[in-house]
């Protein structure tokens, strides 16, 4: 809402000087906002001139250009820009006459643009000076020719200061109106609220005017049939008929300096008439040109498939929840929102029925928003007006054609108001100080609420508060009590820190999020946070789960023998459909679906920082995917209601309804691990890297999380890990979900490995692209809060190495279980060193030396009890792989 | 005076002989500055062919009557060589050792490293932060689904279907529309799940993600994160809001903050207050940053939690943690935190 300070100044007295800045700081401390200062913008040697003679002239490109001689100051004296009182001015327009006052704009003077003004030298004379159109003024968009003053009604002496005389020397604040208050949309609520926060006297422009109620009945039926929600369409309809009016009398300078300043265009007096009463006081207006009226009025909503043309010219097929103004020849107007072109006030309109109603808020946003029409007028009716407000603005609407328009009132109108009136409200005394936490005075609260126009009884000591007519949001004791809080001023509020009952400080899952954050930047990952909405290829690719691969020979793609580039002509088959959502108005058209799994938008961010030079990129992201389940419908059709309690089934429904949002940790490795440093050679980022970072993961939550050969659609077919947790005993029997935490179980939680290099070259990334995705949510759930350990051995150890011979398909860590199983207890470390193929060993057979640790318990082994144990653990591997001691 | 000029007489064991030989001695193990030099000087001085040994051999013929004299004075004269031997032989191991260490100098400053240095990302670390606020003074930690039912995010709230405040929030809405499930514009679903979940009174925070239809510019993305705070309780009042605002921004941004509060609307609160944050040490000079909403939770929000209104009460707020960064740490562009280019990151490291 913008409000010129030349109109509020009418309502309130604003003390000389007062600046846009000093209105908007009182405005804010009520809570109008301030968004902006709106001027016209022009300075300098404006003035009225008179054109004395012009010369037509012929250019070469075919146009004519008038060589004017104005007069723009008294004879005998200066003009305004100290130049002579005859200037020479070039002008492109015809529409003037010798002998018309015009508005000419001086060397010096500066139009909006900014557009500085200056003598120049143009087609072969010096223009000493410009006469300006109305919209080169900021006074609308009228460019067809130059302002005429004549046109404004405007005569004028010559050399007067144009500015003032236009009312271009107004400035308007804009300022922010909240959705429950509508009555701020209007000079009268704005001026309301500028003597709450000044405390100068308003003047209600809407006691101002004397109502004088119609004599003759212009036939008005409101006959809604289909009331939304329970409310009548129409609550008030007025209307009053102005007869004789001139369609050639010009709008006043004035008012079109206000309606521009408030952001409207002048379009006819009529039109201006009713926009400049409903920016007065709040409630929108509108004109019917009488003559095109087919008998009476009737208020009804649309019927199915009906159709109305709009003033924008635009046929618009009707909802039956559409609220209508109609006559005998069908609907005239859409209730509220825009009236129709059959019976539009034009140039020739000499008389004119001004309807002054009050529609029902929700009937009205509806339309609005059904038909994509947000008006001035709905936007006011959304927001609810003063029902009290309608009668006195037809009235103003016919004192403003009378006086400018040269009509004559009519004693031919209506008036229907049903409008409810407001309910008083019982505000216990000590509920806004109890509320607020600040002793208000009785004073403070009854001066309070007089002051915004409520009316006050006592009630056994309490105050029963009748709200304005103008304050439809003021429902109950909280909303009085925030008008008292509000007026007496939210500074005066004491600052008091309560104090919380003792917390149990963050969850484990909490806890575990954080530490695995930490965890992962600490070992060298820069964490992204990426917008969750993917491509539904993306999602059809990376969203599958991981499958288990046989064994790692099968894939053929051992450890050690690199060859990506052989890979790369793989094409990257998307072969299921994954279950997913997608965004009803994405805000990107390439991709609406919300992710299912972390990967493709992070390898987004890791192109994006590659093609800014960054070669080196591990990064990593924690947040939730959206996973929903083949044949589950989600969401509620219904909704409960608000303001109550749901259900416990209604509860438990919207519950149920929610997609499944599991919190999952994504990383992304492309480049080198370690860069090449002086003594240190470049490690590449590969698979390893990849299962190094779900080790940190593993690491940070306490949970051992097992690697075994897998297959993903996106990802290298020998270089993919599944990654399993096996649910612990603690955990199982501490859990009531039985489906997912048996003791024991195993749970496959994602994977991590190389990319199939094709899907690496999708995203432009070099081939090898090291990624890993964990389900952290079913990780977390197996984090055993209450390890128990193993108490420390402190005898000395015994060393010894382990070389056995296997099959190349048998799995290492498959081969350690075996040894670490047979072994017993009395191992206490194993460690893989090192995998031998090649000479002395057998074609696809394998050489894997482990380190074993052996400690006693409660002395020192013997040689003998190390190495027996040794050979247990080799029994074990050779009975289960056919492993061999290589000797 | 003991030159060693001059023909040599079968020698005696005189004490002007064992003093030459000892001063001999010292004199060489004085100069010898290497552990061999001294090595040579052990030997031509304390061995076996050395003088003092010589005249050690001399001692057979001495009178009995003298032996005791005798064997004093070369005795002593032994020991005295023997003790300045190793005394010098310590002190050249010594300067030895720190000259072996000297010379395995490095440049500290050309450190190779295997380890590489992460970041977390400031927007998670400052929410942690606002989030350990909270926690020290007993309140919890709250969470709830980004995609959330509209009755969570809307109407449990008090945002009216009609409500010209539903339409202007700019949702992100996803399909089926008639299945209600929005991505939450806001932080504030979890005061109600957390309301329906808790035993009175409560007191939470919830950080998190909300989702807004905005386009990405400088100053605005549709994808960003709030902290939203709850307390209800009896007898809490809007002065307990403004307490509690004045300790989180006071830990936040520095003793000198404090918070101003301006009449505002939003269905879920009433009375309803933008809150705005001084920012003394803001680089264009000190001022008033607007910093998000607040007010006494609406009675409707309390009934939808089964919560009677009239016997408690409470406050709750929610603000921006995109916004909070960059008048706290001077971030420019919205871009710089949505991109997720790493440089960006790396300036904060692991703290905010």
């Amino acid at each position: 809402m913008r409000v010129p300070l030349s109109w509020l100044g009418e309502f309130v007295d604003l003390a000389s000087g007062t600046t846009p800045e000093d209105v908007h700081a009182a405005l804010v401390s009520v809570g109008l906002e301030e968004e902006d200062i709106h001027r016209f913008e022009v300075s300098g040697p404006i003035v009225v001139g008179e054109v004395l003679e012009f010369v037509g002239e012929e250019q070469t490109n075919g146009k004519t250009i008038n060589w004017c001689q104005v007069r723009v100051a008294p004879d005998g004296e200066l003009a305004a820009d100290g130049g002579p009182a005859i200037h020479g001015i070039i002008c492109g327009a015809h529409n003037f006459a010798v002998g018309d006052k015009v508005v000419v704009t001086l060397p010096g003077a500066s139009l909006p643009g900014p557009f500085p003004i200056a003598a120049r030298k143009t087609y072969g004379h010096v223009s000493d000076g410009m006469i300006a159109s109305a919209r080169e003024l900021g006074l609308g968009d009228e460019h067809d020719g130059i302002l005429l003053l004549s046109s404004l009604g405007i005569d004028a002496p010559v050399g007067t200061d144009a500015i003032p005389l236009l009312g271009l020397d107004d400035s308007a604040v804009e300022i922010n109106v909240t959705p429950d208050r509508g009555y701020a949309f209007s000079i009268r609520g704005v001026a309301r609220e500028y003597s709450h926060a000044t405390g100068v006297p308003f003047r209600d422009p809407a006691l101002a005017l004397t109502v004088v109620a119609p004599v003759t009945r212009f036939p008005v039926t409101i006959d809604d049939q289909a009331p939304i929600r329970d409310r009548a369409g129409a609550s008030v309809f007025v209307t009053r008929v102005v007869r004789g009016v001139d369609p050639t009398r010009p709008t006043p300078a004035w008012m079109i300096a206000r309606l521009g300043l408030v952001g409207i265009r002048s379009i006819s007096l009529v039109v201006d008439v009713t926009n400049y009463v409903m920016f007065e006081l709040g409630q929108p207006l509108h004109g019917y040109d009488l003559d095109k009226l087919q008998g009476g009025i009737i208020v009804r909503r649309a019927t199915a498939g009906e159709k109305l043309t709009t003033l924008d010219a635009v046929s618009r097929t009707l909802s039956v929840e559409d609220l209508l103004i109609t006559d005998e020849s069908g609907p005239i107007g859409l209730a509220g929102v825009m009236g129709g072109a059959n019976t539009e006030i034009s140039k020739t309109t000499v008389n004119v029925l001004v309807e002054a109603a009050n529609f029902d808020p929700v009937s009205i946003g509806r339309s609005a928003r059904r038909h994509k029409l947000p008006s001035e007028a709905s936007k006011r009716f959304e927001r609810g007006v003063d029902p009290r407000v309608a009668a006195v603005a037809a009235a103003r609407v016919v004192q403003l054609l009378v006086d400018l328009a040269g009509g004559v009132a009519d004693d031919l109108g209506s008036v229907y108001d049903e409008a409810l009136v407001p309910q008083p409200i019982l505000l216990p005394t000590g509920f806004v100080s109890g509320l607020i936490g600040l002793a208000y005075t009785g004073d403070e609260v009854r001066d309070a609420l007089v002051d915004v126009g409520a009316s006050l009884a006592e009630v056994d000591g309490d105050l029963q508060v009748t709200p304005p007519s103008w304050r439809p949001d003021l429902t109950d004791k909280w909303t009085l009590a925030e008008e008292v809080a509000r007026i007496v001023g939210y500074d005066r509020i004491p600052s008091v820190l309560p104090v919380a009952p003792p917390g149990r400080g963050l969850t484990r899952t909490q806890t575990l999020r954080r530490t695995v954050a930490h965890t992962l930047a600490a070992t060298g990952h820069t964490e992204v946070l990426t917008y969750p909405f993917v491509s539904e290829r993306a999602n059809n690719l990376f969203g599958v789960a991981v499958s288990s691969a046989v064994s790692a020979g099968e894939a053929d793609a051992g450890a050690g023998v690199a060859d990506a580039g052989a890979a790369s002509a793989t094409p990257v088959s998307v072969p299921v459909s994954v279950v997913q959502v997608k965004v009803a108005n994405p805000l990107d058209g390439e991709a609406p679906f919300l992710r299912t799994s972390m990967l493709p938008g992070m390898l987004q961010i890791a192109h994006r920082n590659r093609s800014r030079g960054l070669v080196d990129v591990a990064i990593y992201e924690q947040g939730p995917v959206f996973r929903p389940e083949a044949g589950v419908s989600y969401g509620t059709a219904v909704l409960p209601a608000g303001a109550q309690r749901p259900s416990a089934e209604a509860e438990a429904a919207l519950n149920a309804g929610i997609v499944p949002q599991p919190l999952l940790v994504g990383v992304v490795l492309v480049g080198n691990d370690v860069r090449h440093q002086p003594g240190l050679p470049a490690v590449a980022a590969g698979w390893q890297s990849a299962l190094a970072a779900v080790q940190q993961v593993a690491l940070a939550t306490g949970v051992r999380i097992e690697v075994r050969q897998g297959r993903h659609p996106a990802m290298h077919p020998g270089r993919t890990a599944e990654l399993f947790v096996t649910v612990p005993t603690a955990v199982a029997a501490a859990s009531t979900d039985s489906a997912s935490t048996v003791a024991g179980l195993t749970v496959s939680v994602g994977f991590a490995g190389e990319l199939l290099p094709a899907v690496a070259d999708d995203y432009d990334l070099p081939a090898v692209v090291a990624v890993a995705e964990i389900n952290l949510a079913l990780v977390f759930a197996q984090a055993d809060g209450d390890l128990s350990v193993t108490p420390i051995r402190t005898m000395p150890a015994a060393t010894q190495d382990l070389s056995l011979v296997v099959s190349a398909s048998v799995p290492a860590a498959d081969l350690r279980s075996a040894v670490a199983e047979g072994a017993g207890d009395l191992l206490e470390s194993i460690e893989l060193v090192d995998d031998y193929r090649g000479a002395g060993v057998d074609p696809g057979q394998k050489s894997l030396t482990f380190a074993l640790r052996f400690r006693g318990e409660e002395r020192t082994l013997t040689a003998a009890e190390a190495s027996a144990a040794r050979l247990s653990g080799v029994a074990l591997a050779a009975d289960r792989f056919g492993a061999a001691l290589r000797e | 005076m003991s030159d060693s000029a001059g023909p040599i007489d079968p020698p005696a064991i005189t004490e002007e002989a064992v003093n030459a030989a000892v001063d001999a001695a010292l004199a060489a193990i004085a100069v010898a500055t290497t552990t061999a030099a001294l090595k040579l000087v052990r030997s031509e001085h304390a061995g076996e062919s050395s003088p003092l040994s010589k005249l050690n051999a001399l001692m057979r013929s001495v009178p009995g009557n003298q032996k005791a004299a005798v064997g004093k004075l070369v005795g002593q004269a032994r020991g005295t060589v023997t003790k300045a031997l190793t005394a010098r032989e310590d002190e050249i191991g010594m300067a030895e050792a720190a000259a072996r260490l000297l010379a395995e100098t490095v440049d500290v400053t050309a450190a190779a490293s295997a380890w590489k240095a992460g970041a977390r990302h400031p927007i998670s670390l400052l929410s942690e932060r606002a989030a350990d606020v909270f926690v020290a003074m007993g309140w919890e930690v709250a969470e709830g689904p980004e995609l959330e039912s509209e009755w969570f995010n809307f109407d449990g709230l008090n945002f009216d279907e009609d409500h010209p405040a539903r339409a202007m929030q700019d949702t992100v809405f996803v399909e089926p529309t008639d299945a209600h499930l929005v991505l939450r514009t806001q932080t504030s679903p979890v005061q109600l799940r957390a309301l329906l979940s808790r035993e009175l009174p409560v007191y939470v925070v919830a950080p998190g993600r909300v989702f807004r239809t905005d386009e990405l510019d400088a100053t605005h993305t549709p994808v960003f994160h709030q902290i939203e705070g709850i307390a209800i309780d009896k007898g809490l009042t809007m002065a307990n809001l403004r307490g509690t605002l004045d300790h989180f921004v006071q830990a936040l941004f520095g003793p000198e903050a404090k918070v101003r509060l301006r009449p505002n609307y939003f269905p879920f609160t009433e009375p309803s207050a933008e809150l705005d944050v001084w920012h003394p040490t803001f680089k264009e000079g000190a001022r008033w940053i607007e910093w998000g909403g607040c007010g006494m939770v609406h009675a409707n929000v309390l009934r939808a939690a089964g919560i009677d209104p009239e016997v408690y009460s409470g406050f709750a707020f929610g603000v921006g943690v995109e916004r909070a960064l960059m008048f706290r740490n001077d971030v420019k562009d919205m871009h710089d935190m949505v991109e997720g280019d790493i440089r960006f990151s790396q300036q904060y490291g692991m703290t905010v």
